[in-house]
């Protein structure tokens, strides 16, 4: 039996409402106003570290050892070449041996990635595969997209032992239909006339490919306890449903209003949310849109209720939130704006890639180094131990710190410090077990930090070198979201 | 048995330019000027010196790698020149070497001299962290400053004793307060003016709990010094000073990895217990009768007072509240004004201090002058709390 063993997911702390938005950029006239509000990555997210946080997620209380395979599915990769997946992997501290692989250019990637896992385990080649879908797409100033988009992760880990959910058949379809696009040197989306894509695209290949499924394992929309599909239009996604014969209450809720087109992550970021909720029996409709769509028909088993004990899911994420009261940060973090953060900013060394690839499980996998004769934690990994009554020379094993607790010992909020949002907190954090070190922290304020709070890992961009086009990952500490 | 360098050294002419924000003079001008003046103090030629040690941190900003910049701008008469780099403890790191020279006998007279220009950054505070760690803790250290990593000091000294931050930023205050009245009365300082506890506890926090004036001035300056044979000296000139001490104390990395409290810092306290030793101090707070230590924040200058045992573990705010590191203190601290007062050009610094404990020893420190001091020491302390170099002298009659 091969099916979903796991999930995760992962929404960004801050949010802004519709309004705010609507507000700064309206005046232009070029979208009309949306309702509700979104998700927004934080200055330090991106499509990479929100990947990681999904998979931590769907990963808790799973030996990392034993995944397989790992799938990328995003469109807002930072790099055109240099493997996300890979990226991702190697925060996650996967084994090397793996095969990792990026999904890409169709906000359809998340399904085509899940479907791709499927058959890998089906064929026996692998026997768990992770397949992570994250986007964080930025919506030019005043556009439509601006609203709509929201930033958000899935993770899902495919296997063959304790399937929550077994994937019971899927039904593609794959068409050129050139609503949105973005070439090699574009930033933002450029998009069709809005109408057309809702009536002729949205509102009809949905509907094809649900169709289509259900012709092909001669199926009833009555069966589905759950249909999850995407809202790109959130008066067209209810309509549709109906359209379908679906009633209301099958129709899983579609995240517009709290979170947003999360691109590849949202019939996956929605699947999860139906998988909280679901009961052992329940079959779930997932499909896809965009250039196409994958449909999938999954039905529930009784493992689901032993898995939602380690998730922190969605229905959680969403409600641990903070609200962005400025337009401004807002544009600012995602680039939108260019800002000044001083001239100290400026100062960037230069990133040793040679170097990075030495210490990539200390800098990317968040490993120091464990004394194998006196247990002594370490980070960084050292190769003395500094235990002064131990002092083994070269006798470490690799540490992985970034799935510890830790508390905060000491911190501070720094304005000297360049920082995309100041001022800039760090502190010293210890770990349960043993170790510490100086860590940023994120998604906190200052005057929220006590010394002595409970902290975890976050994996975070830590800078981003444009002069030499280097996007530079760590972990970071953060309170607990939930 | 090795027993230390204590009264072999003296230290026979001194030099020191002001201190502050010298757009418009040179690295090599600061440096003739500092250097000249221990020299024509000295009443030595330039031909006389032996070896010189040149001090300088960030090179990146001041005189290039090696010690040509020294050895150029005086015209050092093809003498053994040599660059010393150990963070904050630069300058007393120079004065090292020289001092290490002559005690060794390798040469009679030696020079020491350092230098910073800071104020070609660009931006104020000490130049970016990036590079002054190395290639790789640039890609796992936090967003950091000197600023914060000392603020974090004092978090950790407001929590573990059960300081409320009002309380604890009002003793830190007292610290800016009382260097800043001693700064006032130096003609050679970069900030020359009275600042109130209310005005301090009030200022714009840098990084918290610390604000604008617990934090030192950034600047440029020079100061220099020539030593020689302890049996010499009194040849050049009637009231030399001798070098009791010279201790250095680099971190074993314990501290951040394992067990430290972060309400001290502990390469201060062995450097302070080797110095005692070599010096011959027993009782600190009683025979040292001045000091001038690493104040680049108040709240370094708070634990280094309990560091260097002039005050019990935790009991700094008592002494600081009853006066004793005043001016007419018990055991006045920064007579000259402190890093506080004269900003710090890292290199230079710790030369600065031991040119004010020269001057205060000989009784040419004017308005600041402290009655018949006996010892003086000098601490100066690089890096952060967790991970540094920390030098002390000790110099005396």
């Amino acid at each position: 039996m091969v099916g979903i063993t796991s999930y995760g997911a992962y929404i960004p702390l801050l949010r802004i409402n519709r309004k705010l938005i609507s507000s700064a950029t309206g005046w232009l006239g070029s979208a009309s106003a949306l309702p509700g509000e979104k998700a927004v990555a934080n200055y330090d997210e991106d499509s990479l570290t929100m990947a990681v946080a999904a998979a931590v997620d769907c990963l808790r209380g799973i030996e990392r050892e034993k995944v397989d395979e790992l799938y990328l599915a995003t469109t807002t990769s930072p790099y055109r070449e240099r493997l996300g997946a890979g990226i991702v992997s190697t925060a996650l501290d996967l084994r090397a041996d793996i095969r990792a692989a990026d999904f890409s250019n169709s906000i359809k990637a998340g399904t085509t990635a899940l479907l791709a896992a499927l058959d890998t385990v089906k064929a026996g080649s692998a026997k768990n595969v992770i397949v992570c879908a994250s986007d964080c797409r930025v919506g030019k100033a005043g556009s439509s997209q601006e609203q709509s988009c929201g930033d958000g992760a899935a993770a899902l880990l495919v296997g063959e032992g304790n399937v929550i959910a077994t994937i019971e058949g899927s039904y593609s379809l794959s068409y050129d239909f050139v609503d949105y696009w973005r070439t090699e040197t574009d930033k933002y989306d450029r998009a069709w006339e809005d109408r057309w894509i809702r009536d002729v695209g949205y509102s009809k290949i949905i509907p094809e490919v649900i169709t289509g499924l259900l012709k092909k394992y001669k199926l009833n929309i009555k069966d589905f306890a759950r249909v999850v599909y995407p809202s790109l239009y959130p008066r067209e996604h209810a309509a549709m449903g109906k359209k379908l014969g679906a009633e209301p209450n099958q129709i899983q809720e579609q995240l517009f209003t709290t979170v947003g087109d999360t691109g590849t992550a949202y019939p996956l970021l929605m699947l999860a949310a139906a998988l909280e909720e679901a009961k052992p029996g329940d079959k779930i409709l997932v499909a896809s849109y965009g250039n196409g769509s994958d449909a999938l028909f999954l039905q529930v088993t009784p493992e689901i209720d032993k898995v939602r004990a380690n998730k922190r899911g969605v229905k959680k994420h969403l409600a641990s939130k903070k609200d962005l009261t400025n337009y401004e940060k807002y544009a600012t973090f995602r680039d939108v704006l260019t800002v000044d953060i001083g001239r100290r900013g400026e100062d960037m060394g230069p990133t040793q890639l040679s170097t990075l690839w030495r210490e990539r499980r200390m800098v990317l996998g968040g490993c120091g180094s464990r004394c194998k004769r006196c247990g002594t934690p370490h980070y960084p990994r050292q190769i003395v131990c500094a235990n002064p009554a131990c002092e083994a020379v070269n006798e470490m094993e690799p540490y992985r710190f970034s799935d510890k607790k830790g508390q905060i010992f000491t911190y501070t909020g720094d304005s000297l410090a360049p920082s995309f949002s100041p001022p800039a907190v760090y502190g010293i954090v210890t770990f349960e077990g043993g170790g510490r070190y100086n860590f940023d922290l994120t998604d906190c304020d200052l005057e929220s930090l006590k010394v002595g709070m409970p902290v975890e890992m976050t994996f975070r961009r830590k800078y981003r070198d444009m002069v030499r086009g280097i996007h530079g990952y760590f972990w970071k500490a953060t309170p607990p979201r939930a | 048995m090795a027993d230390g360098i204590r009264d072999k050294v003296a230290i026979i002419g001194m030099g020191c330019t002001t201190f502050g924000e010298h757009f418009d003079r040179s690295v090599e001008e600061l440096i003739v000027e500092a250097c000249m003046e221990a020299i024509q103090d000295a009443g030595i030629e330039k031909k006389d010196i032996g070896a010189a040690w040149s001090g300088t941190c960030y090179e990146e900003t001041s005189i290039g790698k090696a010690s040509i910049t020294l050895s150029v701008a005086l015209k050092l008469p093809f003498i053994g020149t040599t660059r010393v780099e150990n963070w904050c403890a630069t300058g007393t790191e120079a004065l090292r070497g020289a001092s290490y020279a002559v005690a060794a006998g390798a040469y009679d007279i030696c020079l020491a001299c350092g230098v910073e220009k800071l104020k070609d950054t660009g931006y104020g505070g000490l130049p970016q962290n990036e590079t002054q760690w190395g290639t790789v803790r640039r890609l796992v250290d936090s967003n950091q400053t000197a600023p914060g990593m000392f603020a974090m000091l004092a978090t950790r000294y407001f929590a573990r004793y059960g300081i409320a931050p009002a309380e604890g930023k009002r003793m830190l205050a007292m610290i800016s307060a009382k260097s800043h009245h001693n700064g006032a009365l130096n003609p050679k300082a970069h900030l020359k003016r009275e600042v109130t506890v209310e005005q301090i506890v009030n200022a714009p926090i840098v990084a918290w709990p610390l604000g604008l004036f617990d934090c030192c001035g950034v600047s440029d300056g020079s100061a220099a010094a020539i030593v020689c044979r302890a049996d010499m000296a009194k040849k050049f000139r009637p009231d030399p000073i001798y070098i009791k001490s010279l201790q250095i104390s680099a971190s074993s990395g314990v501290e951040m990895l394992y067990d430290d409290d972060w309400t001290h810092v502990e390469s201060t306290t062995h450097a302070a217990a080797a110095a005692y030793k070599e010096a011959g101090i027993k009782n600190p707070r009683e025979e040292i009768s001045m000091a001038e230590v690493h104040d680049c924040f108040s709240i370094t200058e708070a634990v280094t007072m309990e560091d260097l045992r002039f005050s019990s573990r935790g009991k700094v705010k008592q002494d600081i509240e009853s006066g004793f590191f005043e001016l007419k203190g018990g055991l006045p601290v920064q007579p000259d004004g402190g890093l506080k007062s004269f900003g710090h050009p890292v290199g230079a610094s710790g030369l600065r201090m031991v040119y004010e404990m020269y001057k205060q020893l000989q009784g040419k420190a004017g308005p600041r002058q402290i009655r018949n001091p006996k010892f003086g020491l000098t601490h100066n302390l690089g890096g952060v709390p967790s991970v540094n170099v920390a030098s002390i002298s000790i110099v005396g009659l």
